[in-house]
C-alpha cells in the first residue's frame, strides 16, 4: 500500500475540490491575492488539470496599495503560467480618495477590498470563486465551509451553513448565487511552508528577511513603499533587516524583525514563534468579531 | 532476517522502470501520523472549553490570541476572571454571545508526538448535523459526560451517530470532577453504565478517562487529585493511541470520474481521487455503470507520470480505448468492485427542517455521481433512548431511520462498511438546494440482509456468528484474512517443532502428539486471557509482538 504523507493527503484533498468546482460550476476564478497562500493554490490548480491549463482565470483585486514587488511578480507568474489575469480596481473607491491612511483601515478594506471584489464577480458574472483562506488563521474561518454559499448579495450566513460530510460537496445554488471555495481549507501555515519548500514554488520575495526601509508606527514596523506614505511628526525611516509573515496593503502590514532569509530559516523561525501570522494585520484587530462581520458582509 | 531487509531495501532491478516519486513517501512516520477526532456529548458538558485547554496546554495557542482571549473572557467569559477556554473555539459572535457551540470548528494542532485535527462539535439537538459533519471524517471521538449529570439523551444520540458514521474507536471523557469532589465511586458508575449503553454499537475499544476541563486535571498531566486512576492523562493518551489502519488499498480499485480532461485531441483523462484498492498501468477495468471494459494506459499523479496509485491519491488515468466516460461514472477493477444499483436500501440521518415523508423526491450525491431519487419506503425510525426501531411514517429533523430509496438511473455503489466514499451520499432538496439527509448505504447482498426488520429484533444468530467469525479472521482476500493465515501457520509450525523436540527427547509419538495438539489449541486461549489481563492496564499493543 502507498503510505501517503500529510502533505500528500493535503495535496489530493485540495486537487479534488478544485476539480469539483471545475466540474459542477459554470464560471470559476481564482482570487490570485499574491501571497503564499494564493501561490500554492495557483499551484495546486496547475496540478489539478496538467496536462491541460486550469480552466478558469485569475482574478486579482487590485487596492493599489499593494507593495510594488508584489505586484512585479502578480505579472510575472500569469505570463510564466500562461494564464488569464483579471485585474479590478474599483475606481468609485479611487475616485473618492479612499485610501488607508485618512480614511482608516476599515473603510479602505470595506470599499478597495470587499466592495471592489464584489464589483469585479459581478461585472464578470463569476459563480464560484476560489480562495486561499485556511481555518487556522482566524477563529471565525474555523468555522467555515469548503463551499461557502453567498447570497446574491455576496453575504455569508454562518447560522446556516450547509452540512459537509465526508467529501461530499453540494454544489447546488439558485440564481445569482454563488461560491467561496477555499481547497487550503485544513492546512495549516506550517503546512502551506513546508509545502512551498517540498515543490520549489516562487514566492514573493518580501517574505525573506532583507534591508527594507521601515517607520515604527501604532507598534508596528511599515514598510515605506512609496512617496505616498506621509511621515508623522517624530517618525524617522529607519532601514532594517525585516520580513512579512502575510502580505497585502503595504501600510496595513506590520513587518516582523527577522534574518530568515531562506525557506528553512522561515519554516525554523515559524515554529518558535509565539505570535500568529494575522498578528501583522491591522484590520484583525477592529474588534473580535470584525472578521466574521466583514465575511458576512462579503470579504473573502 | 538481515538477508531478507537487504534485499527488500535493494534498488529496483535495472530495465524496471520506476518514475521519481513513483513509491509513496513516508517521510513522517508512523508517529506523527495524522489523528483526526471530535469532542461530543450533550450541551454545556465542556467540549470547547476542553478543546481550548488543550490546545493551550500543547503550545498552540499564540501570544496574540491570548491577549484577545483575555478581553473576549472579561467580555463574554463564564470563568469569572479566569480565561474562558471555550472562547477560543467558540469563532461566531452568536456562539460567543450565547456561550454555546452553533457550528462544528476544525482546529489544527501538533505535538512532538503527533499532528492532529480537531473538530469540535455542538452539543445542542438542533445543531446535529454539525456534529455528524464533524464526525464523518473522525478516526476518534471523545464523548464528554458532566460528572453530576450523567449519561443524558445527547449522549446517547451523538454515541450513535458516531457509530452510524464508522469511528470505532472512543474516549469517554467524564469532565467536571471538580464538581463531585474527585469521586471514584461516580466515575465507575457512568463508566458502568456507557459500557451498558454502548454494548450494541460496534465500538472496538471503549476508554475512559477522568478530568476537569477547567482546571486542567488530566488533560496534559496525570492528575493528582484522581490517585485511583492509573490510565493516561488525555493528550498523552492521543499521541499514543493507534487507529485501525485503512485496509481499503486491499479491495478492488475504484476511481469515481469527477472531470474529464480534455486539453487537446490528443489527450483524453479521467481524474477523480480513489476511492479505494490500488489501480496500476495495464489493469483491466470496467466503467461503471455501463460494464464497458478497457485497460489503463497512463496515471498521472500530482508528482507526474506513475505506474500505480492507490486510494486517496487525485489522479488522472487515460484509457487505452475509446469508451464514453463521464463525471460520475467509476472506473473499477474488475473484481471486488462497486456494483451498479438502481435501488438501495440506507439509514438516512434527517437533518431536513421538515420531516421526510414516503414518496418524498431529491437529488442524491454520491460519489461524484448524482440521481434523482424517491424515497419508496421508510422500513423504521430509530428511538434514541432504547436504541430500539420502532415503526414509523416520518422522520423528523435529527431522526435516524432505514428507508428505500428508488433512483433513476443505476449508480456505482458500495456499502457503507466497506466504503465512506461509495456508500456515503446526501440527499439535496430540489427548490431550496438544502442539504436534508446523511445517507448511509445498507448490506448489499441481498443474502445477507439485516435480520432486524420493522419488529426491532436484533439480527439471527447464524448472521451473528457469521460476523463474529468475520470479525476475528478477516474476509476473503483481505490483509487481516491474510495475517490471520500467516499468525495460524505459525503456530502449526511452532506446534510441530514442539513434537519433534518431545521426540528428541525420547518421548513416544503419542506423547509427542499430544503435547502438539495441546499446545496449539491452549497456547491461544491463554495468549488471549493474557492481553486481556494488561489491557485492563492500559497497555498497548507491540507491532506484530515486537518479534518477541
Amino acid at each position: 500500500m502507498i503510505q501517503l504523507s500529510h502533505l500528500q493527503k493535503l495535496e489530493a484533498e485540495a486537487i479534488f475540490i478544485i476539480r469539483e468546482v471545475a466540474a459542477t460550476c459554470e464560471k470559476p476564478v481564482l482570487l490570485y491575492s499574491i501571497g503564499k497562500d494564493s501561490a500554492v493554490l495557483l499551484h495546486l490548480a496547475m496540478k489539478a488539470f496538467h496536462p491541460g491549463k486550469p480552466p478558469f482565470p485569475l482574478l486579482h483585486v487590485d487596492t493599489t496599495w499593494k507593495f510594488r514587488e508584489m505586484i512585479a511578480f502578480r505579472d510575472e507568474t500569469a505570463r510564466r503560467l500562461g494564464l488569464g489575469l483579471i485585474v479590478h480596481i474599483n475606481e468609485e473607491g479611487v475616485r473618492a480618495g479612499v485610501n488607508p491612511f485618512s480614511s482608516g483601515s476599515r473603510l479602505h478594506t470595506d470599499v478597495m477590498k470587499t466592495q471592489g471584489l464584489k464589483q469585479a464577480l459581478d461585472k464578470y458574472g463569476f459563480d464560484a470563486a476560489f480562495g486561499g483562506a485556511r481555518r487556522d488563521e482566524e477563529k471565525s474561518r474555523a468555522k467555515e465551509r469548503v463551499f461557502s454559499l453567498r447570497s446574491a448579495q455576496h453575504r455569508w450566513d454562518p447560522k446556516n451553513q450547509r452540512p459537509e460530510p465526508w467529501r461530499l460537496f453540494n454544489t447546488r445554488k439558485a440564481a445569482g448565487e454563488s461560491f467561496r471555495v477555499f481547497p487550503l481549507s485544513n492546512w495549516t501555515e506550517k503546512d502551506v511552508w513546508d509545502y512551498i519548500a517540498l515543490e520549489n514554488i516562487p514566492v514573493v520575495p518580501l517574505y525573506f528577511a532583507a534591508p527594507r526601509p521601515v517607520v515604527h508606527r501604532n507598534g508596528a514596523w511599515i514598510m515605506r513603499d512609496d512617496e505616498r506614505m506621509d511621515l508623522l511628526p517624530g517618525e524617522v525611516v529607519e532601514t532594517r533587516m525585516v520580513r512579512f509573515r502575510t502580505l497585502g496593503c503595504y501600510p496595513l502590514t506590520g513587518a516582523v524583525e527577522s534574518e530568515a532569509a531562506s525557506l528553512t530559516d522561515i519554516i525554523a523561525e515559524m515554529r518558535s514563534s509565539r505570535s500568529s501570522e494575522r498578528e501583522g494585520r491591522v484590520i484583525d484587530h477592529d474588534g473580535s468579531g470584525s472578521m466574521e462581520q466583514k465575511k458576512q458582509e462579503g470579504y473573502f | 532476517m538481515g538477508a531478507l531487509a537487504e534485499t527488500r531495501g535493494a534498488p529496483a532491478p535495472a530495465g524496471a522502470f520506476r518514475p521519481a516519486n513513483d513509491e509513496g513517501q513516508n517521510a513522517e512516520g508512523s508517529a506523527r501520523a495524522l489523528l483526526r477526532f471530535i469532542t461530543c456529548g450533550s450541551v454545556d458538558d465542556g467540549k470547547s472549553t476542553l478543546i481550548g485547554r488543550i490546545l493551550y496546554e500543547a503550545g498552540a495557542v499564540f501570544d496574540d490570541q491570548l491577549t484577545a482571549l483575555d478581553a473576549d473572557s472579561r467580555r463574554f467569559g463564564t470563568q469569572g476572571q479566569a480565561p474562558d477556554f471555550a472562547l477560543l473555539v467558540d469563532g461566531l459572535s452568536a456562539e460567543r454571545e450565547q456561550g454555546i457551540t452553533i457550528d462544528v470548528a476544525y482546529r489544527y494542532f501538533s505535538t512532538e508526538q503527533r499532528s492532529f485535527i480537531v473538530a469540535d462539535t455542538p452539543g445542542h439537538e438542533q445543531y446535529t448535523r454539525n456534529m455528524a459533519t464533524g464526525a464523518s471524517t473522525a478516526d476518534l471521538a471523545i464523548i464528554l459526560v458532566d460528572a453530576r449529570k450523567g449519561l443524558l439523551p445527547q449522549t446517547r444520540r451523538h454515541s450513535f451517530i458516531v457509530s452510524l458514521v464508522g469511528v470505532r474507536r472512543i474516549v469517554v471523557a467524564v469532565n467536571k470532577m471538580d464538581l463531585v469532589g474527585y469521586d471514584e465511586a461516580v466515575f465507575r458508575r457512568i463508566e458502568q453504565d456507557y459500557r451498558a449503553m454502548a454494548a450494541g454499537l460496534g465500538f472496538s475499544t471503549i476508554d475512559f478517562i477522568p478530568v476537569s476541563a477547567r482546571d486542567g486535571e488530566n488533560v496534559t498531566q496525570a492528575s493528582r487529585l484522581t490517585p485511583w486512576y492509573r490510565g493516561p492523562a488525555l493528550l498523552p493518551f492521543l499521541e499514543a493511541v493507534t487507529v485501525a489502519a485503512e485496509v481499503r488499498d486491499e479491495a478492488g480499485f475504484a476511481l469515481p470520474v469527477q472531470w474529464v480532461n480534455r486539453p487537446d485531441l490528443d489527450f483524453r483523462g479521467y481524474a477523480g481521487m480513489v476511492a479505494q484498492g490500488r489501480l496500476r498501468i495495464g489493469d483491466s477495468v470496467a466503467v461503471l455503470p455501463t460494464g464497458r471494459r478497457s485497460t489503463i494506459a497512463r496515471i498521472i499523479a500530482p508528482s507526474g507520470e506513475v505506474s500505480q496509485a492507490s486510494a486517496g491519491q487525485s489522479v488522472t488515468v487515460t484509457l487505452a480505448d475509446e469508451v464514453d466516460v463521464s463525471r460520475g461514472d467509476v472506473i473499477a477493477s474488475l473484481a471486488d468492485g462497486p456494483v451498479a444499483r438502481q435501488e438501495l436500501r440506507a439509514r438516512l440521518l434527517w437533518t431536513g427542517e421538515a420531516p421526510l415523508r414516503e414518496g418524498a423526491e431529491f437529488i442524491l450525491k454520491l460519489g461524484t455521481a448524482t440521481a434523482n431519487v424517491s424515497v419508496t419506503q421508510l422500513q423504521h425510525r430509530l428511538d434514541v433512548e432504547s436504541f430500539a426501531e420502532v415503526p414509523a411514517d416520518n422522520l423528523p429533523m435529527n431522526a435516524i431511520g432505514l428507508a428505500t430509496l428508488r433512483l433513476d438511473r443505476p449508480l456505482a455503489v458500495l456499502d457503507y462498511a466497506g466504503s465512506r466514499e461509495l456508500g456515503g451520499f446526501i440527499l439535496i432538496e430540489r427548490l431550496s438546494n438544502q442539504t436534508v439527509a446523511f445517507g448511509f448505504v445498507e448490506e448489499l447482498r441481498p443474502a445477507a440482509r439485516l435480520g432486524a426488520g420493522a419488529t426491532g429484533q436484533e439480527a439471527s444468530l447464524p448472521l451473528r456468528l457469521r460476523r463474529a467469525l468475520a470479525h476475528e479472521v478477516g474476509r476473503a482476500g483481505s490483509a487481516q484474512r491474510r495475517a490471520f493465515a500467516s499468525g495460524l501457520s505459525w503456530r502449526a509450525g511452532s506446534s510441530l517443532m514442539l513434537a519433534g523436540a518431545t521426540i528428541a527427547l525420547g518421548a513416544s509419538g503419542g506423547v509427542a502428539a499430544t503435547l502438539a495438539v495441546g499446545d496449539f489449541v491452549l497456547r491461544p486461549l491463554v495468549h488471549r486471557a493474557h492481553k486481556r489481563l494488561w489491557r485492563r492496564e492500559g497497555a498497548g499493543e507491540l507491532q506484530d509482538g515486537a518479534g518477541i
